[in-house]
């Protein structure tokens, strides 16, 4: 028998082995990617009996989503950063002094010296912030790639700089609060207008003007059909292209079974948050964020030099790659996503308050590694970065739920940090 | 008279997870002899060195070792180095911000008490460098020497653990031919003084001229043990044995064709280093190339070759010009960085392929097409489907031996990982391409392969500069020749004219050769 016929026939055998054993061989080769997925399910299995049912409740999930927000956020910024093998430290406070830096804009106005700005409206508030964001990742992306002081440093030092610039910003009201509706000058007339800024991290997306007879968002189960459709169209088309160039894929059954289940996991909490308000803004603007940086990190050249970057900066650079550009680039990112997390969180509390973004770093560095960025840099996906910012959400809104002492909140999200990160260890070195 | 073997490892057999890595391998050793280990990249030889050592300890294999005598149980490197074996890796283990003396002893410190004594380890430190004929201050920093330096520092430390048995993987491998000769006439000296070597080599001259045996091991079987002093053995009969067929060409044969117009040039090229004080390391250089020329580069190791390609391909922060101009196709042209050279019709194939040359942790067809995205780009994304077939091309044109172009590229083989640099830099058509080191640690078979793909190359027109310190292979390559030393080019032979002589003799004395 030549070696193409036994191999032939040896595949047949292994296909013929069943479902069962294909299912089980698939697990096995990805474990890492789909061992987040077991335990975030593991988690909200958990914490749904720890509740008594409260978890997995249309209102509770609707929150969860809710307090991801600046966590998933930031975590999509830190995944490029960590790919390359820098770390950003920073974050939280950038994120605590643009939020103030918003509301201080929306109410009593910034003065700098003689030159004095707003109070403006809230979208003239965010652009502003997230331009200043961008200043900020430029500051330190300059620091980290032209004079070549480590990130860790340059970080650190913004983690100071930015602590002192928000309780500077806060220090003459305290906490600064955001009202329901803007400021107006005093000879205004009539009902002033409403202030968007609360609704990014608090409103809903409106429904279709149709009466239902039971209470469901008609417009978020409509979206969440069209997302598994888009979903599945982009995994089909996926499918077809590896089959056209003879590339390993999944039987069909096994195919069908993975889309099923991907599914019916959009449609369960697509269903959830309809039977309460429907889909949240935060919820849409992380599902464009994640769109939006997903997209170039797998389908542009932008993308690719992160992970050639990220595995071999030398081999990129002497490939035509600007490293230091595109580093400067993730920083610039980063600090952007950062101000953006701010404006998220100060929304969802209506305020900004003096210790706004303590630890917010390690939430967003413990999401992307739980999502299974290689500590060595080169891997990560930010789709996996959202599993993680999920995972760590799930852990502090069920904690809260059983009424977890805080102490304890940080010791166990603590220890389930170290164990995913030494599992991936593991696996990838099993893998060698 | 029965033989006195001070090593003898008998139907070894080592699994990995799917491979079997060893498969009933016998291997003896002979009390005081140079002992060379041959074969193709995954033949075995690492792995059987590093069960012999105690990398993977005893149980992980079957068969047995037995060492003076005795059957040894080794459950670490530990183990066998308190039965005074020592292994000297291709990556040298030494700690480069640390001194030569600190190197020699870490990990066996003499002390008095608990206190390390450095006084009787700096001297003891001065001995072991005089056995290996290394006149240096103990007291300098490793990162300070050459490779061939610290080569030398590697196996003084191991002579001060009184070692019996010398294991050396590949150790010419980053050497030039002097340094090179200077460990070879080592070696001899240690065998003389009683010390049992075994030495992995790829270069077989060396192993013809210094081998008291030599064992040919291939995908995993010893095939055969050959007494140096019974017979000569040849080069080509090694081959023979290590690739298990004839080998007559070493270099493949290039048609005959003209060459075309200068495609690169050189005019008075200076480099200094801004982090060694702006020290001037290129001075004055003028070289150039023709369409469908191969041109070699040879001089020894520091000679500046490296730094020549590197400066050209516009690594600025590294390398400062401060004179000197560049010609493509007859055009004045300056590179600020890779990207520009790349865009410029230069490539250059870095000599360390794992270190700045490929991203280990991607596949092939990443790989392969990282340097000229922009040939797949449609809008802002890249064109997938394109680029599977790019790569799938290369593949098959090139022979890149993969199971698919999915492949991580850190999984390959030497050869295999080197065809993957080449085809990254087919891709982006250069008109010039500077090879650096094309088969530094790959097998012969690969080697052949790579030749012949150079020989492709040129009869399409492209213009190739080799840089190598094979002697052999540049000589057997090129159409014409530069010979560098101490950053200036010392002479320019033809193909006809240059002989392992003269080419030595302007690598070695400078600029004042002229027969």
């Amino acid at each position: 028998m030549s070696d193409e016929v036994k191999k032939e026939v040896e595949e047949t055998a292994a296909a013929t082995g069943g479902m069962g054993g294909e299912i089980v061989s698939l697990l096995k080769a990805n474990i890492r990617d789909y061992m987040m997925y077991i335990v975030l399910a593991a988690i909200m299995i958990f914490f749904t009996v720890g509740s008594g049912g409260t978890f997995l409740g249309g209102r509770n999930i609707t929150n969860l989503f809710k307090e991801a927000g600046h966590v998933a956020i930031l975590a999509i910024g830190m995944t490029i950063i960590l790919i390359i093998r820098h770390i950003d430290l920073s974050v939280g406070y950038v994120a605590g002094f643009s939020g103030a830096v918003a509301a201080l804009l929306m109410t009593k106005g910034i003065s700098i010296g003689s030159f004095t700005i707003g109070p403006v409206n809230e979208w003239v508030a965010i652009l502003i912030v997230l331009a200043m964001g961008a200043l900020i990742g430029l500051y330190q992306g300059t620091v980290v790639t032209k004079i070549g002081v480590p990130a860790f440093v340059t970080t650190l030092a913004g983690q100071f700089i930015f602590r002192g610039l928000l309780l500077r910003t806060t220090a003459a009201t305290g906490t600064i609060v955001i009202s329901d509706t803007r400021v107006v000058p005093k000879d205004f007339v009539g009902k002033p207008p409403t202030n968007y800024f609360n609704q990014l991290s608090n409103g809903y997306i409106p429904d279709l003007p149709i009466e239902l007879p039971i209470r469901l968002h008609l417009l978020t189960v409509i979206i969440g059909v069209l997302m598994v459709l888009a979903f599945a169209w982009s995994q089909l088309k996926t499918r077809r292209n590896k089959l056209k160039y003879n590339f390993a894929v999944t039987s069909m059954p096994v195919f069908v079974l993975k889309l099923g289940f991907f599914a019916a996991v959009i449609m369960f909490f697509m269903i959830l948050l309809a039977q309460y308000n429907g889909l949240p803004w935060v919820a849409v603007i992380i599902g464009v964020v994640l769109l939006l940086y997903n997209y170039v990190l797998n389908q542009t050249k932008l993308g690719r030099y992160v992970y050639g970057i990220g595995g071999n900066d030398q081999a990129a650079e002497l490939s035509g790659v600007n490293v230091k550009r595109v580093t400067l680039y993730a920083f610039i990112s980063m600090s952007t996503l950062a101000a953006l997390a701010g404006i998220l969180f100060t929304s969802r509390l209506r305020s900004a308050s003096p210790d706004t973004g303590s630890g917010f770093e390690l939430d967003a560095i413990a999401s992307s590694y739980i999502g299974g960025v290689a500590v060595s840099g080169g891997i990560g996906r930010v789709t996996n970065t959202i599993i993680g910012a999920l995972i760590i959400t799930s852990l502090t809104n069920g904690m809260n739920l059983m009424q977890i002492n805080i102490s304890w909140q940080y010791i166990i999200k603590g220890i389930i940090f170290v164990i995913a990160v030494a599992f991936d260890v593991r696996t990838r070195q099993a893998a060698k | 008279m029965a033989e006195d073997y001070i090593l003898e490892m008998r139907g070894i057999v080592k699994e990995f997870p799917g491979v079997r890595a060893l498969d009933n391998v016998n291997f003896k050793v002979r009390r005081g002899e140079i002992h060379c280990l041959v074969g193709e990249n995954g033949a075995g030889k690492s792995t059987l060195m590093k069960v012999l050592s105690g990398v993977y300890p005893f149980g992980t294999y079957e068969g047995d070792i037995v060492y003076n005598g005795e059957v040894q149980h080794f459950k670490s490197i530990a183990d066998s180095e308190e039965k005074e074996i020592a292994i000297i890796y291709q990556e040298l283990a030494l700690i480069p911000e640390l001194s030569v003396y600190e190197n020699i002893y870490f990990g066996h410190e003499i002390t008095y008490g608990k206190k390390i004594n450095w006084n009787e380890t700096i001297i003891r430190a001065g001995e072991v460098l005089q056995k290996v004929r290394l006149d240096i201050d103990p007291s300098v920093k490793i990162r300070t020497l050459g490779v061939g330096t610290q080569q030398l520092v590697e196996i003084a430390k191991a002579l001060s653990k009184n070692v019996k048995l010398l294991i050396l993987d590949e150790p010419t491998a980053a050497l030039n031919e002097d340094d090179s000769q200077n460990l070879l006439q080592l070696i001899r000296e240690l065998k003389e003084s009683g010390v049992t070597c075994i030495m992995i080599s790829h270069k077989l001259r060396e192993i013809t001229a210094i081998a008291d045996t030599i064992t040919v091991l291939r995908d995993g079987a010893t095939i055969c043990s050959m007494d140096c002093h019974e017979q000569e053995i040849t080069e080509a009969e090694i081959i023979k044995h290590m690739v298990g067929r004839e080998m007559n060409n070493i270099y493949p044969p290039r048609a005959k064709h003209e060459f075309g117009d200068v495609s690169f040039e050189l005019k008075d090229w200076t480099v200094t280093d801004p982090s060694k004080d702006n020290r001037e390391i290129l001075h004055h250089v003028n070289i150039n190339v023709r369409k469908g020329e191969i041109v070699g580069l040879q001089g020894l190791m520091g000679a500046g070759r490296t730094e020549l390609a590197l400066s050209v391909f516009g690594n600025t922060p590294h390398y400062k010009i401060t004179s000197g101009e560049l010609y493509m196709d007859g055009k004045k042209v300056h590179f600020k960085n890779p990207k520009s050279a790349i865009k410029g019709g230069l490539a250059y194939v870095s000599e360390d392929r794992k270190g700045n040359g490929l991203i280990l942790i991607q596949d092939i067809k990443y790989n392969n097409t990282i340097a000229n995205l922009e040939a797949l780009v449609q809008g802002l994304a890249i064109n997938k489907n394109e680029e599977i077939k790019v790569s799938n091309y290369y593949k098959d044109s090139i022979n890149i031996k993969a199971p698919s172009i999915e492949q991580k590229v850190g999984n390959l083989s030497g050869g295999n990982q080197q065809k993957v640099q080449v085809a990254k830099w087919m891709f982006v058509e250069p008109n010039v391409l500077i090879l650096d080191e094309p088969t530094r640690g790959i097998d012969v078979g690969a080697k052949f392969e790579i030749y012949t793909l150079m020989n492709r190359l040129v009869e399409e027109g492209m213009s190739i500069i080799m840089i190598s310190s094979e002697l052999p292979e540049v000589l057997g390559m090129s159409d014409r020749l530069y010979v560098m030393s101490e950053g200036t080019i010392t002479g320019e032979l033809t193909a006809e004219e240059a002989t392992e002589e003269k080419v030595m003799a302007m690598a070695i004395k400078g600029g004042a050769v002229n027969e």
